[in-house]
């Protein structure tokens, strides 16, 4: 590992300090010499691993800031704050109630350890586990632009159907994400040039021929917060992820889904989907498909069709267009059919 | 395990490094305050070893370290407490879980210098001063829940961590709150049966 310097400051402005006065405006935030750490569960791996060689890291769990460790829960919606740790979101009471898709979303993810340990923001900007990023001696457009991409004819059972290119099909592993998209959500960052808003469908980029660019962040720009608009009737919601193994395994394919529901006509429905795409990605082909249609196997169906239109299948991750429709209509059912 | 590999940029052995920081009442090294450096002229800043201080199994300590040990690392190399162990060193196998203020994270997945002034449990604090085992160490004995012991300390305190947190409440529950934890002997059964009878013993502690 590249040796580091530890900095740990204790309000955001000295925190954006740092980290402006060690990269510059060109430096995505992954590649850049000086980068932020909170959990460390991502970042501490892939610097073990040589795929991220920061020689500063400024460790943000001191900012003294009590909002971002705090979860807020009003008629204006959730506010997360970026510190919070995914086992606490998981167990907040208020959200499994009112916005189960985003409970289930943290519950699901990673193992009890790491939820103790990752940072909401964090969990957000969690790079892909593609197996070719991962070791360095594997060609990666994305850890060296321009080398090459081994995963195109390489073993891509777990690559993404959707929002890829000829440079990249890394998969976006997150879940949270996929939640947070489906319900509007909207990131907070603050850096050198200010406090702005994200919405978070806009922080992650595809892949086209820049894939090492993987976000819409600064390298001197902190996320915050994270907050999601109102929706009341979220609580017909949920996440189905399906994975390898019952718990601890990233998903093949999964699905955010909430339901606005007059009997069975659909008012409103907001789909997301995971472990198919390069980025969180927002199924609104779906959500169009339902919208006023009485949802039953057929609706559904045609729904999932549309959300998968465009998929783009390689050699070994073909079944993934099939299981994530399969997946998303599950989903859809289920959700239907909560008792709220 | 092999060993850590000796820190390429430091100008002391590892063996050396750690002799002089191994002591609980090692003497602080003061490190030198911050100065004005140009960005690009961070390498004598690299070399500084950082001293950290927390709490290990209710006992204080004062460690210089290299920002690149793992909390993992500090422990086994620098304090001497191999009863946590190293498997996959990348936190996917659950060997290395500790309890950081009470709560049970990866060791291996967290720098030893972000730790400072926390409290860290490990398997050696468990059992009480008079030798007697704590109920989940007990628990693992009567349920022989291992075969060949390497993930058990990891298996323990995560097991602790998950009845503190409140998933526990019934097999099922412990099976997916637990799966951080990878037993290659596969006693899971007989981890569950450990987990089942523990925190019954610990609701009535």
């Amino acid at each position: 590992m590249r040796p580091f310097v530890y900095e740990q400051p204790t309000d955001i402005s000295a925190a954006v300090a740092i980290a402006s006065r060690f990269t510059t405006e060109d430096d995505q935030p992954t590649r850049a010499n000086a980068q932020f750490i909170a959990g460390g569960t991502n970042l501490a791996d892939y610097m073990k691993l040589g795929v991220a060689e920061p020689n500063r890291l400024v460790d943000l769990n001191r900012l003294k800031d009590p909002g971002l460790r705090q979860i807020r829960v009003t008629d204006e919606g959730i506010r997360f704050g970026a510190l919070v740790r995914m086992g606490e979101a998981a167990d907040h009471a208020e959200l499994k109630r009112g916005y189960p898709v985003i409970a289930d979303s943290l519950r699901l993810a990673a193992s009890g350890q790491i939820r103790n340990m990752a940072s909401l923001a964090g969990n957000v900007l969690q790079r892909t586990r593609c197996e070719y990023f991962r070791e360095t001696s594997w060609h990666c457009n994305k850890r060296v632009p321009g080398s090459g991409c081994a995963a195109m004819e390489g073993f891509n059972r777990q690559h993404a159907v959707l929002g890829g290119s000829d440079a990249c099909i890394a998969t976006y592993h997150g879940d949270f994400a996929q939640a947070l998209i489906a319900l509007d959500a909207v990131v907070r960052a603050e850096g050198s040039r200010g406090a702005r808003k994200i919405p978070l469908a806009k922080l992650h980029r595809q892949p086209r021929d820049t894939p090492e660019i993987e976000t819409d962040l600064a390298a001197d720009e902190i996320i915050t917060a994270i907050e999601v608009p109102a929706v009341p009737w979220a609580r017909r919601s949920l996440y189905l992820k399906i994975r390898d193994r019952e718990s601890y395994a990233f998903a093949l394919a999964s699905a955010a889904v909430a339901l606005d529901l007059d009997g069975d006509n659909v008012r409103e429905a907001r789909i997301a989907l995971g472990g198919v795409a390069t980025v969180p990605w927002r199924a609104k082909a779906a959500e169009e498909a339902l919208q006023g249609k009485t949802l039953d196997e057929p609706s559904a169906g045609a729904a999932a069709d549309a959300a998968f239109a465009g998929a783009e299948p390689r050699q070994h991750n073909a079944f993934k267009i099939e299981l994530g429709k399969r997946t998303l209509v599950r989903a859809l059912l289920e959700t239907r059919d909560m008792k709220v | 395990m092999s060993q850590p590999s000796v820190p390429s940029t430091l100008g002391l052995s590892r063996r050396n490094f750690m002799t002089g920081t191994v002591s609980a009442a090692a003497a602080p090294l003061l490190v030198s305050s911050a100065k004005a450096e140009a960005p690009a002229a961070a390498g004598a800043e690299l070399r500084e070893p950082v001293v950290t201080s927390m709490r290990i199994n209710k006992q204080a300590y004062e460690l210089s370290l290299d920002t690149r040990t793992s909390l993992l690392d500090a422990l086994r190399d620098h304090v001497g407490l191999t009863g946590t162990k190293k498997g996959c060193d990348h936190g996917q196998c659950g060997a290395c879980t500790v309890l950081v203020d009470g709560k049970r994270v990866l060791s291996c997945l967290s720098f030893a210098v972000m730790n400072a002034g926390k409290d860290v449990t490990t398997v050696e604090g468990l059992a009480s001063s008079d030798g007697k085992l704590h109920p989940m160490q007990q628990a693992f004995i009567d349920h022989d829940a291992f075969q060949c012991g390497y993930c058990t300390p990891g298996q323990i305190l995560s097991a602790i961590g998950c009845i503190n947190e409140g998933h526990a409440k019934s097999e099922d529950d412990i099976r997916d709150y637990m799966s951080g934890n990878i037993c290659r002997c596969a006693a899971y059964p007989n981890i569950v049966a450990a987990v089942l009878q523990a925190r019954d013993q610990m609701k009535g502690a």
